[in-house]
């Protein structure tokens, strides 16, 4: 278990690595910042002292390993546009998007699971081609165009609910989060239903496509013969052989929310990252684009970590294989 | 020996295709005595393994039973509601599949799996119900049974798992336990194993079995009573020992002549030519009689089971083999209880 730990902490060091090469040299080819950055009335001999001073006159790769020497000390540098350090800039978003994700995959997971069960166990029943239907309207309407719809529907026509924006935030264990009051809860109902509905169409087909396969499969059979009722039949030897894929999804989609909820979080106007990191490309603010992919190389790794942990909790198989 | 326990009357099973409707069972009847071992035997697609899930309710659409009664201790368990069959499965008949790599969950451990099935008709706490695993591993000769219990099913050789399924059937000391071929899969050494343990559980606990299977060698090891199956008939019944000796119908001599083990090394084995029919396409009268020797006009008509022997044996044939010209008898009765 711990030389499995090791050896992929060593494998996350070097995606990591790899990553941040890969990203600074591809920010570096999309050309210089200065011309954004600066007046363009500014003279020659400005726009020298600034390419001096922000080291762009050095060849790549002194460029690169002063960003990595710098990185590794914690030190991204700062904003052009903020003046601010690139990483309090990030980590300051961070819990919103973070609240909003989980929130995300909460609904997804407490709905998708539960109904893609149910579509599975009753493949034939009107109910299981209802549910079949909303998976399919879940991943192929558009997110931005829900997102409006929702905002006209409940914001504007009903009022139920704010259009747009966080709710006011408490800070619990040193992290920003809105959940904890009716204000930020109404706020955060309809991105985070909006971002859910995707996930959701994909857990639903998940959990049936595995429902389905393993309810004919030899041990439920079994498990039937033995007169085990059906509640136990599904709950105890079906739920467990259906949570691989399902884990696997999760966190995949788990990152690529955290990373990608831009679209949501511009509608719904969610001071997230995502709002940050499309400001930043519009303006070519070097440091923060760099800074918030490694970010996300980071959260990519550490949840597949944590998928191959739980995946050895959910199959006693890969668990030996793991540990030898 | 004469207490009947499990009772099959004219049991049908259908299911439903596009192209129609066709019974894969039709009109199974036999009987299982307290302690017996029945054997039944076919090859593939005959209807015996439909048979054996028909008995315990599991047949799932598009197949459904339309006919018949399987009388389990003169309750009828057709007529059951789905919960109080439920409660007859696993408690007073069980049921082993044949692949014992697939029948455990392979992410369970071997305990909370018999704990569940004890559990799923008796109220015991965990501990105890675990304890009634640990016995029933016991007594089917799985050495460290406690140690068993924390296993995963893929720390397990394959006999050693169908060891454990047999345990999870006997747990609640069922009176008869369907075995669909649950040997098939196995090596022959340890199919004799399994073999000499079931004949002794049946000796000694009084349960009934009955054993599907398509192996001739098999039954005549293990069964006391045979019953063979062809397009889902019964066409021959009988003792295993009888049976094997002198066949009646010309399937079962069929069958029998094609047992490697019965022939000189080298010598040509017989076959039983062609194939058995689909069963959409079975032949109107005797579904046999594409395939058989000793077929005439007569068996365009359905035949008529008839019984010999004072009703201890049965045959579905209009033209049965005389005792006298079945084949050479003294080989075959050596062969047929050696195992056991």
């Amino acid at each position: 278990m711990i030389g499995f730990l090791i050896q992929r902490l060593l494998q996350a060091i070097a995606v990591v690595f790899v990553m941040s090469l890969i990203v600074f040299v591809g920010v570096y080819a999309i050309g210089n910042p200065i011309d954004v950055l600066i007046d363009p009335a500014a003279d020659q001999a400005l726009r020298e002292a600034l390419i001096r001073q922000y080291g762009f006159d050095q060849p790549l790769p002194v460029q690169y390993l002063t960003f990595l020497g710098n990185m590794l000390t914690g030190d991204f540098g700062q904003s052009f546009v903020y003046r601010l350090p690139v990483l309090d800039l990030i980590l300051s978003r961070l819990p919103a998007t973070l609240e909003l994700a989980l929130s995300a995959m909460v609904i997804a997971t407490v709905l998708g699971i539960p109904l893609g069960i149910w579509a599975g166990y009753k493949p034939d029943a009107v109910s299981s081609k209802l549910i079949m239907g909303l998976s399919v309207l879940g991943f192929s309407v558009p997110t931005f165009w829900v997102g409006l719809l929702l905002i006209m529907l409940f914001a504007i026509e009903l009022g139920w609910l704010p259009s747009g924006g966080r709710g006011p935030t408490q800070e619990i264990l040193g992290v920003d989060v809105s959940i904890f009051s009716w204000e930020g809860l109404s706020h955060l109902a309809l991105p985070a239903f909006n971002l859910a509905l995707f996930k959701l169409g994909l857990l639903i087909r998940l959990a049936r496509a595995g429902m389905i396969e393993v309810m004919s499969s030899d041990f439920v059979r079994f498990a039937r013969a033995q007169g085990l009722p059906e509640r136990q039949v599904v709950g105890l030897h079906v739920l467990k052989n259906i949570s691989i894929p399902i884990v696997t999804v999760f966190g995949l989609e788990f990152g690529s929310t955290l990373a990608f909820a831009v679209v949501t979080e511009t509608i719904f106007t969610w001071p997230g990252m995502g709002k940050l990191i499309i400001d930043s490309i519009m303006v070519l603010d070097r440091p923060v684009m760099v800074a918030y992919l490694i970010l996300v190389v980071v959260l990519f790794v550490t949840i597949n970590l944590v998928v191959d942990l739980v995946y050895g909790q959910l199959d006693p198989r890969i668990r030996t294989k793991g540990a030898a | 020996m004469s207490d009947v326990v499990l009772s099959v009357q004219g049991l049908a099973t259908a299911f439903a295709t596009r192209a129609g409707s066709f019974k894969a069972v039709d009109g199974v009847s036999f009987d299982v005595r307290r302690g017996e071992v029945v054997g039944l035997v076919g090859e593939s697609g005959s209807g015996k393994s439909v048979t054996g899930y028909s008995i315990l309710g599991l047949i799932e659409p598009p197949g459904q039973i339309v006919g018949g009664r399987v009388l389990l201790e003169g309750e009828d368990l057709l007529a059951l509601s789905p919960d109080k069959l439920r409660r007859m499965r696993g408690a007073r008949v069980a049921m082993v599949f044949q692949d014992p790599m697939m029948t455990l969950n392979p992410v369970l451990k071997i305990g909370t799996q018999m704990a569940a099935a004890v559990r799923a008709h008796d109220r015991v706490s965990k501990a105890q119900a675990l304890a009634r695993a640990r016995d029933a591993l016991g007594t089917v000769g799985i050495p460290s049974p406690e140690e068993r219990l924390d296993a995963y099913p893929h720390q397990l050789s394959g006999g050693m798992r169908q060891r454990v399924a047999i345990a999870t059937a006997l747990l609640h000391s069922p009176s008869v336990i369907i075995a669909d071929e649950p040997t098939t899969a196995l090596d022959v050494s340890i199919q004799g194993q399994i073999l000499a343990e079931v004949r002794r559980l049946a000796d000694e606990t009084g349960t009934a079995f009955v054993w599907i299977t398509h192996d001739l060698a098999v039954v005549s090891s293990l069964a006391d009573e045979v019953c063979v199956m062809y397009a889902g008939r019964i066409v021959e019944r009988g003792p295993a020992e009888a049976v094997i000796a002198s066949p009646r119908h010309p399937y079962t001599q069929g069958l029998l002549a094609s047992v490697p083990s019965l022939h000189e090394p080298g010598e040509r084995l017989p076959q039983v030519p062609g194939s058995a029919p689909p069963p959409m396409e079975r032949p109107e009268g005797c579904a046999f009689r594409p395939r058989c020797p000793r077929a005439t006009d007569a068996c365009l008509v359905d035949p008529v089971i008839q019984t010999y022997d004072g009703e201890r044996r049965a045959a579905l044939c209009h033209h049965p083999i005389e005792p006298d010209a079945a084949w050479n008898t003294s080989s075959t009765s050596t062969a047929s209880r050696s195992a056991s």
